[in-house]
């Protein structure tokens, strides 16, 4: 239930770089959203509808690209994906890794007009 | 003609700016804080219950409670001897922010109390994204949840200092393999702090104070 303040914060630093590059209208947003990160993005975007209204990103698409967690042993080095039922590492068996990606969580770039 | 503006900025920021600013109240009035989450029924109300009178004339404690609606934690902190009990209610929200804590902070007198536990929202997604500014992250999990928790709730394991494992009481009467809970955790987190207990037979107890303690201390 939090994706209405997470699409006022999208709103809000969408329409900051707006301005600063004099644009009429906001397009698409391209957004990072780590598989680690607890967002749900048909809720983002159920909300955009509402809040954008009345701006320069009224109407605007709202693009996800999921990014999957991975994972690197910290014993052997090796890098690998996750499962929800396995997270020790694959080669090693190794407990104890570093989180390469998955955890993003950002506004990526904007296409305005 | 459309334009491709890059941004990169962290969808967050806003909320871990004023994290920030907790912090160094907090940090200023000297006093160590701790962000307690979990699961609705792990057992955070039944902790602040037992820790508050071991920590009577040890340590002055305040509590501040997220929670949807009611009273029903703040009543239960205050009746074991919290300081000061402040109930915040997120109307909906389903974790606490900065900004909630910064109101609470503000109906508080730091100055007064050593320890501040914030009671979370009962939920292991959502209070994992928002910083609230305190010095440690605490999650309560406990046995009939389940072993399989670190490994569907990776975002909120992986991020916190201690690691309470509550229910111990209740490990030989449900299907909770600890090796295959403590090797999902150690692999989010290496470095946790875990103190396995159990809040209805005080078994665990005294590490899980010590380590408030001297945090506190510090």
């Amino acid at each position: 239930m939090h994706e209405l303040p997470v699409a006022q914060s999208i709103l809000k630093i969408a329409l900051q770089h707006a301005e600063k590059a004099n644009a009429e209208r906001i397009v698409d947003l391209n957004i990072v959203i780590g598989e680690l990160s607890s967002i749900v993005d048909d809720s983002i975007q159920f909300y955009w509808d509402i809040i954008a209204k009345d701006t320069i990103a009224e109407g605007a698409t709202l693009h996800f690209r999921r990014v999957p967690a991975e994972l690197q042993c910290r014993t052997c080095l090796e890098k690998y994906h996750p499962t929800d039922k396995e997270l020790v590492c694959p080669k090693c068996g190794g407990v104890g890794a570093r989180i390469i990606a998955g955890e993003e969580f950002s506004l990526e770039s904007i296409d305005v007009e | 003609m459309t334009q491709n503006i890059p941004v990169v900025e962290n969808i967050l920021n806003a909320n871990d700016r004023l994290a920030e600013e907790n912090r160094s109240i907090i940090d200023a009035a000297g006093v160590f804080a701790i962000n307690l989450m979990a699961s609705p029924g792990a057992g955070k109300t039944s902790l602040i219950e037992q820790t508050l009178p071991r920590l009577k004339d040890r340590l002055r404690v305040a509590t501040v409670d997220g929670d949807i609606a009611t009273s029903i934690d703040s009543d239960r902190a205050a009746a074991a001897g919290a300081g000061a009990a402040v109930q915040i209610n997120t109307g909906g929200d389903c974790h606490l922010d900065a900004v909630m804590l910064r109101d609470a902070l503000e109906q508080l007198d730091l100055s007064q109390f050593d320890l501040l536990i914030v009671e979370n929202v009962g939920n292991l997604v959502c209070p994992a994204s928002f910083k609230l500014g305190t010095q440690k992250s605490v999650l309560v999990a406990s046995v009939p949840e389940g072993d399989d928790k670190p490994y569907k709730y990776p975002g909120m394991y992986r991020d916190v200092d201690a690691l309470v494992i509550n229910k111990i009481d209740l490990l030989p009467y449900v299907p909770f393999k600890m090796d295959y809970f403590q090797q999902g955790v150690q692999v989010l987190n290496p470095d946790v702090t875990t103190f396995p207990l159990s809040c209805r037979t005080g078994e665990g107890m005294d590490a899980w104070i010590d380590w408030l303690i001297q945090n506190t201390a510090k």
